[in-house]
């Protein structure tokens, strides 16, 4: 019959990813967050009203536009120092996203190579790994990061490097774990039979039959890693003021929670908004991309 | 038989190192002992035994899975060492029982008959590929849009025929089955077994059928070993062993398949006990302590598979 290799071209990979994940709304919204703050990253000097290390030193706490005594010059108010909150937001998206991005690509990258690796190797090398993992997971993740950053001494990117270390573990726990699972099933050996070798089969055949945990791993531990990276600009380890980096506002801002509530509450909320749409977009990424979700 | 073996073992076993934790010495767990048959081109052996008996062990050694503890395997007369393996991949495929667990799932059914010929032929061009994947898909039955789908769109039997396309994609000598049909359905069990046989006879392939089904066995089987406890006990071509079984195992074997005739007499023997652990082999013969036939001299000493055609490991049959 004709009929039968008249088949219609099946759809592109990235087209069924977009049909698949259009089905989960939050994750669409999230999607939608997350592209409007990576735009406003990427455009921030343009974008921001003001410089946003530039004091103004006669509106200091200036409070947000809607509230008594605020203006349009600052929509959102201004800090002790008088700098303007709506551009130092706006500028602190790009430290956040570029912490993010770094750290996650760091510590999975290298987390996932050290669990195929873990999960491939003879019992002895495994034990070896797990068991330095261990160690790291068995400090206090931010102690370790500011035993590291007080080693490196104290800049963003020996921060960035930091959480990247204390965050690799988590990587490879959780490669290992799915690779060891995979690696009993029959397409494996098969694969072995058809003559596969070690790298084809760490990589092509057993991976992507592991990714969809780790992508979720991944959305979690941007958060995590803006956070932390917030914390050591806290103590002092992270990046350094007058860097309008969102954890160090809501650090340098601490003081003032009671007086002028805006200074903490708009990192704050940033921060916030952020987590949960990188949160949402990578439920709806592993929704989309494991098959056995899909529907025929 | 004057046709030479395609391949053949001689004294294969395999002998597993288990337990040897901090205080306790290892064991040697003899999945696989003594071992020797002939597989010729267009020829069923078939290999039957409870579970446990070591057949996947068997399946696991010939595919080259694992390497044998002691014996040999040839092929073509020239004989397989593990630093040769990968020259003859290629001549021994295998189908596994699960058709769930043996196909990628993240690749589309077109990835998974091609990948076998994009790790072993590297000229090939990209349409000489696909275009023997489409061919291999009519094969053995499928249609041709079924080569963009993804496994888990597909039912068991449909899958395990995927997983025979797959394993015939290199052109093999030798397919070992694994249980191939025994997680399917009754009636997709004999769809399947008949695209075998049928595939068989177009390509001359031999055939290491693996099933504890003996009903299956008689559809298929030219030859038949039983093994037990990790040692063929009989041995001999599928009449003989199915009408006048020696040993006494396979007489209880047989008496337990159904016969589907409410009037036929029927002579169940019922076997007590259960299979020995490989880990403590008794001394004599292993079936023994579950044997009507057992004397001390069973259990003292172990009978050898004896015979010319028809051997048999027993001393009285």
């Amino acid at each position: 019959m004709s009929l039968a290799t008249n088949t219609p071209a099946r759809p592109s990979a990235l087209r069924e990813f977009w049909y698949y994940f259009r089905e989960n709304r939050g994750a669409v919204f999230g999607l939608i967050v997350f592209g409007a703050f990576l735009v406003i990253a990427a455009l921030a000097p343009w974008i921001a009203p003001h410089d946003p290390t530039m004091q103004y030193r006669e509106y200091t706490l200036v409070p947000p536009v809607w509230q008594e005594g605020g203006s349009w010059t600052f929509p959102l108010g201004t800090d002790p120092l008088g700098r303007d909150m709506l551009s130092r937001l706006i500028v602190g998206a790009r430290f956040s996203f570029f912490v993010g991005i770094v750290v996650v690509t760091i510590a999975s990258a290298g987390g996932i190579i050290i669990g195929l690796i873990a999960g491939f190797a003879p019992r002895w090398v495994d034990t070896l790994i797990m068991r330095l993992m261990d160690i790291v997971l068995a400090f206090p993740s931010l102690l370790l990061a500011l035993v590291l950053v007080a080693v490196l001494g104290p800049s963003l990117t020996n921060a960035m490097i930091a959480i990247a270390i204390v965050l690799q573990p988590h990587y490879v726990r959780l490669t290992r774990a799915s690779v060891m699972a995979e690696r009993q099933k029959d397409y494996v050996t098969s694969a072995r039979v058809a003559g596969a070798g070690l790298f084809r089969l760490m990589f092509v055949t057993v991976l992507p039959n592991c990714l969809a945990p780790i992508i979720v791993q991944a959305a979690l531990s941007f958060s995590t890693a803006i956070l932390d990276a917030a914390a050591l600009g806290f103590l002092g380890m992270g990046a350094q003021p007058p860097t309008p980096e969102w954890g160090t506002m809501l650090a340098e801002a601490r003081e003032f929670i009671l007086r002028a509530w805006w200074v903490v509450t708009f990192p704050g909320i940033a921060i916030l908004i952020t987590v949960l749409a990188i949160n949402l977009m990578g439920d709806g990424l592993r929704d989309a991309l494991d098959p056995k979700l899909k529907r025929s | 038989m004057t046709q030479t073996p395609v391949m053949s073992a001689s004294h294969l076993a395999r002998h597993y190192s288990v337990g040897g934790g901090l205080f306790s010495k290892p064991q040697t767990l003899r999945a696989l002992q003594d071992m020797d048959f002939e597989l010729y081109a267009g020829k069923t052996l078939a290999v039957v035994g409870e579970s446990g008996c070591g057949k996947s062990t068997l399946a696991r050694v010939v595919t080259m899975i694992e390497e044998p503890t002691k014996g040999t395997l040839t092929l073509d007369g020239k004989p397989i060492t593990p630093a040769e393996w990968g020259a003859f991949r290629q001549a021994v495929q295998i189908v596994f029982q699960d058709p769930y667990g043996s196909l990628n799932p993240r690749q589309r059914i077109g990835q998974i008959l091609m990948e076998p010929l994009v790790i072993n032929c590297p000229k090939m061009s990209k349409q000489d590929k696909e275009a023997k994947a489409r061919q291999m898909l009519e094969m053995v039955g499928l249609r041709p849009e079924h080569f963009d789908r993804y496994p888990h769109m597909f039912s068991g039997g449909q899958r395990q025929r995927i997983a025979v396309a797959r394993a015939l994609m290199l052109d093999p000598k030798v397919l070992v089955l694994d249980e191939p049909v025994s997680a399917l359905d009754l009636s997709i069990q004999s769809s399947i077994l008949n695209l075998l046989i049928d595939l068989q006879e177009r390509l001359g392939l031999a055939y290491l059928f693996i099933s504890h089904d003996l009903s299956v066995v008689r559809h298929v089987a030219d030859d038949v070993i039983v093994m037990y406890l990790g040692r063929a006990v009989e041995k001999g071509t599928k009449d003989a062993v199915f009408d006048a079984p020696k040993h006494p195992y396979t007489q209880a074997l047989l008496s337990a398949t159904p016969i589907a005739d409410p009037e036929a007499e029927k002579h169940r023997i019922k076997l007590t006990g259960e299979l020995p652990s490989p880990l403590n082999v008794p001394v004599g013969c292993a079936f023994a302590p579950r044997c009507w036939k057992a004397t001390d001299k069973c259990r003292a000493e172990r009978p050898e598979l004896t015979g010319s055609d028809h051997l048999s490991a027993c001393y009285y049959g």
